[in-house]
C-alpha cells in the first residue's frame, strides 16, 4: 500500500507544524500545504507582542525548508470547497487537488466591529501579517490609539504601542479586563501595570460608533455619549473560526469544527487542527475553542499520530503565554473567572501567581513573571495530586520539590 | 560557518551548518530536526527546545539569563549542562558544537 497523500489547508502554526512532523516521522507520501496568504508561513505571536518593533515579522520555517522536506507549499490560494465523495478540494480557477487525508487548519479571523464607522479608514484588526503591517505603518504617523476590547490581543498591542510612546486607551465592555478568561486578581494586577505604563483603561464601556472626519476615524463614541479621541482604532473583540468550507461540506461544526481528542472530524478522512477547532480537554466536560499555539501544536501531534498509525501523544494541560511589555504572563489549566483563587505574591509587585484549587487539587495557574512557579504548578495540575490550599498562598513553601527558591 | 552536531533521541546524529548569528534551536527547526519543538518561537517561554550541551563547547555560549534557568530547573530531565537551545547563539568560533536532545521533555 502506498503512503497516503495528505493535503493540509492552512499554513499557520498548526498546519506548518504538522507538515514538518510528518516528515520527521518519515511519512513517505505526498504532502501539500495550502495557504490563502501570500508569502512564507509566519509566526503569529510577535504580530501583537512586538507590534512596534522592526523584527515582528518572523518566518515559521526558512524559505528552503519546504523544498528540502518535499512539502508542496501553495501560497495565495483559497480553498473554496471540499468534495468529500471524490476526495478533492476545489480552489479558485477551477483547480482541484485530490487527497487521501485532508487536514483543515484554516484558523480564525479577527471579528469586525459591527457599529457605525466600524470599517472606516484608520480602524484596524490584528490577526494576519498584512493586518499587522497596515497597523504598524499607520502607527508611525499617529500619536494615539484606542483599542476596543481588553483581551489578550488588545493588551499585548497596548503594551507594545505604549512602550513606543503613543497615547493608548483600552475600552472594555465588561467591568474588568479579561472578564471571561482570567481571574479577578490577575486582571487587577494587569490593569495597574498598564496604568503605570501610562495607558488609560475604561471599563464598563460599550462602544456606540466610530466618529469620523473625511472618511477617517477620529475617535470612539461610547454608549454614554463620551468620545475617546484618537488617530487610530484597533478592534480586539475576538476571533471567529474559519469553518465555512467545513460547514458547507456537512462536517459537524458548532462555532468551530468539532474534533475528538485525536483531531478527527465527523468524516474519517478529514482531520482538523488549530484555532478553527472546537476540541475536548482532559478533566473538563464539553468542548472548547482554545486559540493557542500550544493547543495547535498538540493537535498537530495528534493528527500526525493518527495519519501514521502511531501511539497518540500524552494529553497536555492546556497553556499559553502573553507578553505585555516587561510582563511575562503564563496560564495553564482552565481558569474559572468567577472562582475564588489563591494569590501567591512575591517581593516585587510585578511577580505573582494566582492558583485555582477545586477543594482537592490544583486546577489552574496564572503566573506573572514567575516562570519556575508556573512550571511547578503546571506539573501539579497534570498529576492532580491532592494539595493543601492553606500552603499555596505562602511563597516560601515551594509548589514542587524541583522549584528553585 | 558554525557546525552543530545534534544527537537525537534514537542515538543517531545530524551534523548541520547553521548560519552565524542563528541559534542552535533555529538550526534544528529550520532543518526539521526532531525533538526540538520550540513552541514559543524562541522567546524562552516554553522550555521545549531543551538540550544538553557537550562539555567541550559550553564556554562558547553566554551564561543563561534567570528566565532560562528558572524554566530549566523545573524540567524532569534537567542536568548541569542543560540549556534552552533558543538562547545558544552561534558565532564563527562555534566550529564544533555538540548538543544532545533529552529523551524526555
Amino acid at each position: 500500500m502506498t503512503a497516503p497523500k495528505v493535503v493540509i489547508v492552512g499554513a499557520g502554526h498548526a498546519g506548518t507544524t504538522l507538515a514538518g512532523l510528518l516528515r520527521q516521522w518519515r511519512h513517505s507520501g505526498e504532502i501539500v500545504l495550502i495557504s490563502r496568504e501570500r508569502g512564507l508561513p509566519y509566526q503569529r505571536p510577535p504580530l501583537s507582542k512586538k507590534l512596534t518593533q522592526p523584527d515582528f515579522e518572523l518566518p515559521l520555517r526558512p524559505a528552503q525548508f519546504f523544498d528540502e522536506q518535499d512539502i508542496s507549499l501553495h501560497t495565495g490560494q483559497d480553498v473554496l470547497s471540499i468534495d468529500r465523495v471524490r476526495r478533492v478540494v476545489r480552489m479558485s480557477g477551477l483547480r482541484e487537488i485530490d487527497y487521501d487525508i485532508l487536514v483543515l487548519a484554516t484558523g480564525a479571523r479577527a471579528r469586525r466591529l459591527t457599529i457605525p464607522g466600524g470599517d472606516l479608514d484608520g480602524v484596524h484588526r490584528l490577526r494576519t501579517l498584512s493586518e499587522a503591517q497596515n497597523l504598524q505603518r499607520q502607527l508611525r504617523e499617529s500619536g494615539s490609539l484606542a483599542i476596543v476590547g481588553g483581551g489578550f490581543i488588545g493588551l499585548e498591542a497596548a503594551a507594545a504601542v505604549r512602550a513606543g510612546g503613543a497615547q493608548v486607551t483600552v475600552i472594555e465592555r465588561e467591568e474588568r479586563l479579561l472578564a471571561r478568561v482570567a481571574s479577578e486578581p490577575l486582571a487587577a494586577g494587569l490593569a495597574s501595570y498598564h496604568e503605570r505604563l501610562g495607558t488609560t483603561l475604561i471599563t464598563r464601556a460599550g462602544v456606540a460608533a466610530i466618529t469620523e472626519r473625511d472618511g477617517r476615524a477620529t475617535g470612539v463614541q461610547l454608549n454614554d455619549g463620551r468620545v475617546v479621541a484618537c488617530d487610530l482604532v484597533l478592534a480586539g473583540v475576538g476571533a471567529v473560526p474559519r469553518d465555512e468550507i467545513a460547514v458547507e461540506a456537512g462536517l459537524h461544526c458548532e462555532d468551530g469544527i468539532v474534533v475528538d481528542d485525536s483531531a478527527q472530524t465527523s468524516d474519517p478522512s478529514i482531520l482538523a487542527i488549530g484555532d478553527v477547532t472546537r476540541r475536548p480537554l482532559p478533566t473538563v466536560s464539553g468542548t472548547r475553542r482554545l486559540e493557542s499555539i500550544p493547543s495547535a501544536i498538540e493537535q498537530a501531534r495528534q493528527a500526525c499520530a493518527v495519519i501514521l498509525g502511531n501511539e497518540p501523544p500524552v494529553p497536555e494541560v492546556p497553556w499559553f503565554w502573553s507578553d505585555q511589555h516587561e510582563l511575562k504572563l503564563k496560564i495553564a489549566g482552565l481558569v474559572d473567572p468567577a472562582g475564588t483563587p489563591i494569590v501567591r505574591r512575591h517581593a516585587s509587585q510585578e511577580s505573582f501567581s494566582v492558583l485555582h484549587h477545586d477543594g482537592t487539587s490544583l486546577t489552574a495557574v496564572e503566573s506573572v513573571n514567575a516562570p519556575a512557579e508556573f512550571a511547578a504548578a503546571r506539573k501539579l495540575i497534570a498529576t492532580r495530586l491532592p494539595v493543601d490550599p492553606a500552603q499555596l498562598a505562602n511563597p516560601d513553601v515551594p509548589l514542587h520539590p524541583a522549584e528553585p527558591k | 560557518m558554525p557546525i552543530v552536531t545534534y544527537v537525537l533521541r534514537d542515538g543517531s546524529t545530524r551534523i548541520l551548518e547553521v548560519a552565524n548569528g542563528s541559534s542552535v534551536m533555529e538550526g534544528a527547526v529550520g532543518n526539521n530536526v526532531p525533538g526540538i519543538d520550540a513552541d514559543c518561537g524562541g522567546s524562552a517561554s516554553c522550555g521545549t527546545c531543551h538540550v544538553y550541551v557537550d562539555e567541550s563547547c559550553r564556554g562558547l555560549f553566554d551564561a543563561p539569563l534567570p528566565e532560562e534557568s528558572d524554566l530549566l530547573q523545573c524540567s524532569d530531565a534537567m542536568q548541569s549542562n542543560s540549556r534552552l537551545s533558543c538562547q545558544l547563539f552561534l558565532s564563527d568560533e562555534c566550529t564544533e558544537v555538540r548538543v544532545v536532545i533529552p529523551g524526555m521533555g
